[in-house]
């Protein structure tokens, strides 16, 4: 069986995993090797072919299989090395500061590799029928809108004529206008929530330019064919997200589209006893994106789900800087720095923040932290609270749970703490 | 002309045709839909019954018996996944130990081995999350757990080995009596595809198993479709519950059960509702709810959220409740397996091993001296040491290739599962065999690739790939095809 040390491992060459390899191997670390589970490095950009990527960090509009080329070809620049169609079976933790990773494939068969530090990016997964309990038959045509879009865009499939869309991720709206300019018929896209989960500029772009209505405050109460779907029931829930009788309206169709969330793949981070979030799915991280177990990154999808890859390439960036740290404090014999952060506290409707705990003494020159909210919210005052002591204000016109939130603390913004004991972000009305 | 033709591919007409191919003759499985296993008994709780709840003297409390005692040595000769995990049947009150006692004693009387009535303490002692309701439980040690499609599909595979022929996509269509060649009576069976002249009649067609029955004989029966949801919990939820907990019956069967699988899933159900169609696999709100209220007393902390799918499964009840079994009075050398409901799974070894001895029997077959009774299941590189799995893969590369990530399968095992004797034609065949897409993400990542794989194998458009055979096609055609 092979077996090979490294000093860092990056687990997944998507978005995160090609961004975390770059930066660290621009801090200085030359050991680094991309396991990638899929035929080619892009992760699953290359089934997003539309354009809108890559404003933020390329100050242009860019296909998904452009905005990952980016990436490759830096990755490449830098003769990274990378494994392509290799499965990570289990990664644990090894003598002293090592972490073991099994992984398989063609050509190598087992592999037993070590590692300084890894850098968990795995993505995530879609929620499928099953978890929603959607109750009815259970025939072929229903997909979860990333199914479909790799069959569509990848392979060259279609996977059906006449469309129902239940929820309104972003991933479920470009397919209502992918499936239209493929000759389907996109009927309705139904949302559970008062609000949906996409993009405003999906919504508009995607649904309204193609009169395709959106229907808030319903679900699907029935699927019906036994061989394939022949239709599907939708109707009006009320405020405890139930249906409401006599609400119902049937489709004619052939396919149920799904988009109705994404979970972080953590299995694998489960597997080495992280700390995990119950809100996010994702591991529990420090402003350097370290998990509970030292020396083990996270960036990404896995850490939490995001809506523009550029928060992505950022956050994996700093995953990939933090990781090299890591590997130098330890080459340079000094161990893995000893961590003194604080809990972020929240309040007044943020669900979660990425970072979940800070150390301010080790911020550089500032610290983000990104959440997200847990209902629409309108004129809203966000503040950090260091000690008690409110830091920083942004106010927020707008707010919703389908658009990640930040907060840009500055390194001379905590300066005068020199001791932080507690760290806190409240939303407030703003009465202004 | 052959001897026998068995109707129904679930696990009592593989069962039968397994153990009738140690005799000599020429059998044939007939079954309507794409593969084995794709009715009652693709769908249900899972597990091997101790037999302590099936009424005295009945044909259920005898074969359950009898098939619990076969599987342990069963499982290994045909080499499918089964576990001897014992049950625990909980009473929820103090009224309810009476229940425990009536049971216990119906149980001995039927032979079970080693029941006894545990206290709370010791419920807590052997498991341990089980909730604050549950004063007392029954505890049987010889109840287990058992992949139904592996032990049907185990059973289909060893009679194909010993020349038993099937016939997928065949529905019978009608039965007849006629005559051989030589002028003695036998049974003509209408297929779709013509006729078929045997000697003898397996029904085995479960919850069709009436209509076949009341084609030969004057005697009518009814089969009602009793219709039960279930929810399947991630594996990552294994180890939650060591026993099959049941809860003591009530007036609809033996209530909802938790219970672990076999491959480490947690499994709840199901529900009992008698529906007219018999094809009704339709799951419902209410059935969730009620799964999740009844579970709910006996476990305080249930894992609902790790719910990764939901099925609903037929059981063939019929009025009398017992099983219908042997040759029908009226129509000699018709054969009838009827009323296969639980504890069907448990009983279907030993309903094989006795049905295909009477017809053996009756016809005077002769031993099938090139029987092979045993056989090799799937190659399973997860229960391999690294070193097998690494000589594997050099050896098949195709092994080291994982296609389907939650449940870790690779491409090896699912073109071995296609290329089998009686190999998977659609995506839930290839589930069934080798677990590709029976994971967290049901299906989502590989099923490209799958239908991919089923399509190079099988040599046909990838267009024309069923999820579960007729039309059940997963695309309906080719991007830009109509422009």
């Amino acid at each position: 069986m092979e077996q090979k040390a490294y000093h860092l491992i990056i687990i997944g060459g998507g978005p995160a995993g090609l961004s975390a390899a770059v930066a660290a191997y621009d801090a200085g670390e030359r050991s680094i090797l991309i396991l990638e589970r899929d035929t080619r490095l892009g992760g699953i950009l290359n089934q997003c072919i539309h354009n809108g990527f890559g404003l933020h960090t390329f100050q242009e509009e860019l296909t998904g299989p452009e905005y990952a080329q980016r990436f490759i070809d830096q990755v490449k620049d830098r003769n990274i090395d990378y494994k392509l169609d290799t499965m990570v079976l289990s990664i644990s933790k090894g003598e002293g500061n090592a972490k073991q990773v099994v992984a398989v494939n063609e050509a190598d068969g087992l592999m037993q590799l070590t590692a300084d530090a890894l850098v968990l990016a795995m993505g995530c997964r879609e929620r499928s029928r099953g978890a929603l309990n959607i109750p009815g038959f259970r025939p072929a045509g229903i997909f979860s809108a990333g199914t479909a879009q790799r069959l569509v865009n990848i392979e060259g499939y279609l996977p059906g004529r006449r469309v129902v869309i239940l929820g309104s991720g972003d991933i479920g709206l470009i397919m209502a206008r992918r499936m239209t300019l493929e000759g389907a018929k996109v009927l309705v896209c139904a949302e559970l929530m008062p609000y949906s989960g996409g993009l405003k500029r999906n919504i508009v772009q995607c649904l309204d330019d193609f009169d395709i209505p959106l229907k808030l405050s319903h679900t699907v109460v029935r699927i019906e064919g036994k061989e394939r779907v022949e239709a599907v029931v939708i109707a009006e829930v009320g405020p405890d997200r139930k249906p409401i009788k006599g609400t119902e309206e049937r489709y004619e169709c052939d396919t149920l589209l799904l988009s109705v969330g994404l979970l972080p793949e953590n299995e694998l981070t489960i597997g080495l006893e992280a700390d995990m979030s119950r809100v996010t799915n994702g591991p529990l991280v420090n402003e350097s994106l370290e998990t509970s177990i030292p020396g083990v990154f996270a960036a990404g999808n896995v850490l939490h789900v995001h809506d523009l890859v550029d928060y992505v390439s950022e956050e994996a960036h700093l995953a990939g800087e933090s990781a090299a740290a890591y590997i130098a404090s330890l080459e340079a014999g000094n161990g893995p720095v000893p961590h003194a952060g604080v809990l972020i506290t929240f309040s007044g409707g943020v669900r979660y923040t990425v970072p979940a705990t800070a150390d301010v003494s080790r911020i550089e020159k500032w610290l983000k932290i990104r959440y997200r909210v847990g209902d629409v919210m309108t004129n809203r005052v966000v503040s950090l609270y260091l000690n008690g002591n409110r830091v920083l204000t942004k106010k927020r016109r707008v707010m919703a749970p389908g658009e990640m939130e930040e907060l840009v603390l500055l390194k001379k913004q905590v300066e005068e703490y020199p001791v932080v004991e507690s760290m806190e972000i409240r939303i407030e009305e703003d009465k202004a | 002309m052959v001897d026998v033709v068995i109707i129904g591919a679930g696990v009592t007409g593989c069962a039968v045709a397994r153990f009738l191919s140690a005799y000599k003759g020429s059998f044939v499985v007939m079954e309507r839909n794409e593969d084995v296993c794709t009715g009652t008994s693709k769908a249900n709780s899972a597990i091997i019954h101790a037999g302590f709840d099936a009424a005295h003297g009945s044909l259920m409390a005898k074969y359950n018996i009898l098939g619990n005692r076969m599987y342990p040595a069963l499982s290994k000769e045909l080499d499918f996944a089964y576990k001897n995990n014992g049950s625990l049947v909980l009473a929820l009150s103090d009224e309810d130990i009476p229940k425990l006692e009536a049971l216990m004693e119906n149980g001995i009387k039927n032979g079970v081995q080693g029941l006894e009535i545990v206290d709370k303490k010791r419920l807590k002692e052997l498991e341990p999350s089980v909730g604050h309701v549950p004063v007392a439980a029954l505890y049987a040690p010889t109840a287990g757990i058992v992949c139904p499609f592996g032990a049907t599909i185990a059973f289909a595979e060893n009679a194909c080995a010993n020349g038993v022929e099937f016939c997928f996509d065949t529905e019978v269509k009608g039965i007849t009596p006629g005559t051989d060649d030589e002028g003695k009576p036998c049974w003509v069976i209408q297929t779709a595809e013509g006729a078929v002249r045997t000697r003898a009649v397996v029904n085995a067609a479960g919850v069709y198993s009436d209509i076949l029955h009341n084609m030969v004989s004057s005697q009518k029966i009814q089969i009602i479709p009793r219709k039960g949801d279930y929810l399947l919990l991630d594996r990552r939820t294994g180890g939650y519950v060591k026993h099959t907990v049941f809860q003591v019956p009530g007036k609809y069967g033996k209530g909802v059960l938790v219970s672990p699988t076999v491959h480490g899933n947690t499994i709840i159900g199901p529900t009992a509702e008698d529906i007219d169609d018999k094809e009704g696999v339709d799951t419902t709100s209410e059935g969730f709810d009620d799964l999740m209220e009844k579970a709910g007393l006996a476990f305080d902390d249930l894992p609902l959220r790790d719910v990764i799918t939901s099925f609903a499964g037929l059981r063939a009840h019929e009025a009398r409740h017992d099983f219908i079994l042997g040759e029908v009075a009226d129509a000699p050398l018709f054969f009838d397996c009827a009323g296969i409901e639980s504890p069907g799974l448990t009983a279907a070894p030993a309903i094989g091993e006795e049905i295909a001895r009477e017809v053996a029997e009756k016809l005077g077959l002769p031993a099938n001296e090139g029987f092979v009774a045993t056989r090799k299941g799937f190659t399973d590189p997860k229960s391999m040491s690294q070193e097998e799995l690494s000589a594997l893969i050099a050896r098949s590369p195709e092994y080291g290739r994982i296609v389907c990530r939650c449940e870790q399968v690779s491409e090896g095992e699912i073109r071995e599962a296609i290329r089998r004797p009686i190999g998977a034609r659609s995506l839930d065949g290839v589930k069934r065999r080798v677990r590709a897409g029976m994971g967290r993400c049901q299906a989502g990542f590989c099923s490209p690739r799958i239908m991919d794989i089923l399509a190079e194998e099988w040599g046909v458009d990838v267009a024309d790939i069923t999820k579960s055979g007729g039309h059940s096609e997963v695309i309906v055609g080719f991007v830009k095809d109509r422009m």
